[in-house]
């Protein structure tokens, strides 16, 4: 069965992110045809004149689909609390995905800040989905802060390079085995998302392997059936690996012609 | 009295953060505000008081990933 994002059963394990589209008509094709389970959302500053965010979040509500609002840009603990309270404020929802940023190359999280903020965000009243590296004690750390979801990055935010450790995430899934999960991050194509599915995952999130797609709807509906065929491969209980061949076709009745 | 929003400066008549969302034209539009550095629920701002100098962010809904 699946697990429930703080009381929550998403109708779809894709999580899709909504930047870098080329225009909102392509956005929303994408949206429909990939049937997310959420999309996440952003703050930035308003032009009084241009209004940009108006029209913005009147797509995303026609849409339909639960918006999960995230503090992308934030560098420091304060920032990211701070956007947290805007974004709950302007989104109506108190979910929030927690990105606190530590390094600029790979926008690897500052996971001393994050469960730092973690802490104080679930304390009020938040429902925190820290974005997060695949490190245990990390992670055990940000489920004492009061998160009750884990999003360990698959490889740096926009590098498309898929599930980077995957020793790690799998050590992840096995530690963790009762809290849901979501690879977060680097996810480039749809076979890395089924990938991450067939490890047990509980859902992905995609944004630029979408959106930087040459047809973003076409490649939307490709995530759709890829994370389709992995939540039944998972349940179809995939074979054990081996390090040498063993005949598929039965040698019993072969006929001799040696 | 002399402001900064959204790093830009502007002379406003508006003595509280209520009065100056108005004043700047967001009226009725779905933005939040932080008055240096720190988050104005929309149900404080008639009571947040501006001085000169002040600064203020106003975000709305944006694309993210």
């Amino acid at each position: 069965m699946a697990k429930q994002f703080y009381g929550v059963e998403l109708s779809s394990p894709l999580m899709l992110g909504t930047a870098q589209y080329p225009s909102p008509e392509i956005l929303s094709e994408a949206v429909t045809a990939a049937q997310p389970g959420v999309v996440t959302v952003s703050l930035r500053r308003e032009s009084a004149g241009e209004r940009a965010g108006q029209a913005f979040w009147s797509l995303i509500r026609k849409l339909g689909v639960p918006v999960l609002p995230n503090t992308a840009g934030c560098h420091t603990v304060k920032e990211a609390v701070t956007t947290a309270h805007m974004a709950r404020e302007v989104f109506g929802t108190d979910w929030i995905k927690l990105e606190v940023i530590g390094e600029l190359d790979t926008l690897q999280p500052d996971v001393f800040g994050l469960v730092e903020a973690a802490r104080i965000l679930s304390e009020d009243g938040f429902k925190v989905f820290p974005y997060t590296t695949e490190d245990l004690v990390v992670a055990e750390k940000l489920l004492g802060a009061g998160c009750e979801v884990l999003m360990p990055w698959g490889a740096p935010i926009g590098s498309g390079k898929g599930l980077n450790n995957l020793f790690g995430l799998r050590a992840m899934r096995a530690h963790f085995a009762d809290v849901p999960l979501v690879v977060d991050a680097g996810i480039g194509v749809p076979s890395h998302a089924a990938q991450a599915l067939e490890l047990g995952y509980d859902a992905v999130l995609i944004n630029t392997a979408v959106a930087k797609a040459g047809d973003p709807a076409l490649m939307a509906q490709a995530f759709k059936f890829a994370v389709k065929a992995g939540v039944l491969a998972r349940e179809a209980d995939p074979m054990e690996e081996r390090d040498m061949a063993v005949p598929s076709t039965p040698l019993i009745g072969k006929a001799m012609l040696a | 009295m002399k402001i900064v929003v959204n790093e830009q400066e502007h002379n406003v008549s508006a003595t509280t953060l209520a009065a100056l969302i108005d004043e700047l034209g967001y009226g009725g539009a779905r933005v939040a505000t932080a008055l240096n550095g720190d988050f104005v629920p929309v149900t404080h701002r008639k009571d947040a008081l501006l001085k000169d100098g002040v600064k203020i962010e106003i975000v709305a809904p944006m694309q993210g990933g």
